[in-house]
């Protein structure tokens, strides 16, 4: 077998026992990443860093100071700041972008000894949900139909972490989740992905999109490696003044098995018209999965679910439209070539004409209308009032005592690329559906690979866990996951 | 709420980003699917609800209001398009 293989997990225990090096862990991984060019996942190779991370592990781990990360190989999604090494958050806007400081989630990673293998292609500036709007292209999805070679979508925004876990080139990935663009792609892949409670991880670093909803977490085969991962991403940042001043349990200990007697709602505003059959029969057998665990599914009602979308919609690009706006040519990245006469504002606007892509340009703009004079009050702030009931929904059915609640985690398996191109941008967004209220509620969320459909692709669910309780999430994801026994992997055809 | 030409020209602007004559039809009618789209939340009761400013019900951290970095001028200099004699150099801004 393939190193590459490995769960964080086992290779923590092979390791430490001495069975192998995380040399050899690090070159097994380097020589995957390597071969696997068609799926499109790595865009900036660190093998000379990696390989000096790998060192320094060995002599950690033959020291016995070892924490459980210690020459785990990872990638890095291009959203992440790394010190020296291309951060783009897959835009032309940030072309040739090397950041002088490195984020306070990778600099967490580094400091518990793991291994950056690259960066981690995206949509650009996490705005998408098919990996379709990246400067660097597509990625593509490791998986297949059965007897059909039509390309898949990875999922976006974090499409090449998931493709790069999924086909085994790197034991995990980090990801970022701004509307589901963790667990959307997670889905996609059959991996495991984990984002926390808003203010877990810090957000130090990484390229903002929506800086109330921005989440980083982890991308992992299994449910125990999320909590392993988590564990070494998480913690308080004084330069994040959003970030929560709490401990970080050891999540790992938290993952007992047992779930008897806590409380799974199932809500009913998640059965959409229009959803396939194999999705609603999964979600029902993950019910059943969890209840003969010893769980209570109860029925909840969540009202407000419907508006979660538009809502998002309005905050998103607002948000971001903001965030964007240091884009101008002046401190880093692209600058338009100019014509004679040019002043500071067509400089302004033809670099932002060239480095930004479609999508990113509609969301601005978008942003920039639900914020401008006039319209401030009918949509960006109705929007935020929505955003207050939708939280409200997820308190009140909290505090009837239920501990997490299960859903689709989205309304279909991996659809073809191109497959949407001519699609309204709103057909799109739907993609979004079952994960955006998680975000707009600061909630912890996972997707665990539950099935797969007839045509052989992974299907996920999801776990909504409340404020700061992953470690409980975490428990009550392992239990469905080992009911559900996905153990499939994609047939290697890249 | 639709958008009409005139309205995607400003806001391009407004966004500081150059659309050519031609496009803004396209662009117009396509942010008048997504505003359609937003229209929505119009039949959501919003009377008497605060807009959510923090996603957890946490005071902002506060800190001294003192220097606590500094002294990298080639550090923050080094991606720029264009610096010159220890600053950010763009076209002429004052006529």
């Amino acid at each position: 077998m393939t190193l590459s293989k490995l769960t964080i997990a086992a290779a923590r225990d092979a390791l430490r026992k001495g069975d192998m090096t995380a040399t050899d862990l690090t070159e097994a991984c380097l020589k995957e990443a390597g071969d696997a060019k068609a799926l499109n996942a790595f865009v900036h190779d660190t093998p000379e860093q990696a390989r000096e991370q790998a060192k320094a592990a060995d002599a950690r781990l033959a020291r016995g100071d070892a924490p459980a990360m210690c020459g785990i190989p990872l990638g890095i999604k291009d959203l992440f700041c790394t010190k020296s090494v291309g951060s783009q958050a897959a835009s032309n806007i940030l072309s040739g972008f090397r950041p002088e400081y490195e984020s306070t989630v990778t600099q967490n990673l580094w400091d518990a000894g793991a291994v950056m293998l690259g960066k981690l292609n995206m949509d650009e500036f996490a705005m998408g949900s098919s990996n379709e709007t990246s400067a660097y292209g597509n990625v593509v999805n490791p998986w297949r139909r059965a007897g059909d070679d039509t390309p898949l979508t990875p999922g976006g925004s974090s499409g090449g972490s998931s493709a790069a876990v999924a086909a085994d080139l790197c034991l995990a990935a980090t990801g970022t989740d701004t509307g589901g663009s963790i667990r959307q792609p997670a889905a996609f892949t059959g991996i495991v992905g984990l984002k926390p409670t808003y203010g877990r991880c810090s957000r130090w670093g990484v390229v903002a999109f929506a800086s109330s909803l921005d989440q980083a977490g982890p991308m992992t085969k299994t449910v125990r490696d999320a909590a392993i991962m988590l564990e070494a991403m998480a913690g308080y940042d004084p330069k994040d003044s959003t970030s929560a001043e709490i401990p970080v349990p050891d999540f790992e200990a938290m993952l007992t098995g047992d779930i008897r007697g806590s409380k799974i709602g199932i809500p009913r505003e998640y059965r959409m018209d229009g959803m396939p059959g194999e999705i609603e029969t999964l979600w029902a057998r993950g019910a059943e999965m969890l209840r003969d665990a010893g769980a209570e599914i109860v029925d909840i009602s969540l009202p407000h679910t419907k508006y979660a979308l538009p809502a998002y919609y309005v905050i998103a690009p607002a948000e971001a439209s903001s965030n964007l706006a240091r884009y101008d040519g002046v401190r880093y990245g692209h600058r338009a070539k100019l014509a004679q006469g040019d002043g500071i504002v067509q400089m302004y606007e033809k670099t932002r004409a060239e480095g930004f892509g479609p999508e990113v340009q509609r969301r601005v703009m978008i942003g920039t209308y639900v914020l401008s004079a006039g319209f401030y009050d009918a949509y960006y702030n109705r929007a935020r009032k929505v955003r207050a009931l939708i939280k409200k929904d997820f308190d009140d059915v909290f505090a009837t005592g239920v501990d997490a609640i299960l859903t689709p985690a989205t309304p279909s398996a991996a659809f073809g690329l191109g497959e949407m191109a001519e699609a309204d941008p709103v057909q799109m967004y739907l993609n979004d559906v079952f994960t955006v209220t998680v975000n707009l509620a600061g909630l912890p969320g996972i997707s665990v690979p539950a099935g797969q459909d007839d045509r052989g692709l992974p299907l996920g669910l999801q776990l909504i866990g409340r404020p700061w309780e992953e470690g409980a999430l975490l428990n009550t994801a392992d239990v469905l996951e080992r009911a559900a026994g996905f153990v499939s992997k994609p047939g290697k055809w890249w | 709420m639709s958008i009409d030409t005139d309205t995607a020209r400003r806001v391009a602007h407004l966004a500081r980003i150059a659309v050519k004559e031609e496009d803004l039809p396209d662009l117009a009618k396509e942010l008048s699917g997504i505003l359609s789209f937003m229209e929505q939340l119009n039949e959501v009761d919003v009377e008497g609800v605060e807009p959510m400013t923090s996603v957890t019900p946490m005071r902002l951290k506060r800190r001294a209001d003192g220097v606590t970095d500094g002294d990298m001028q080639v550090k923050i200099l080094s991606n720029a398009p264009d610096a010159r004699e220890g600053f950010f150099a763009v076209p002429k801004v004052v006529e």
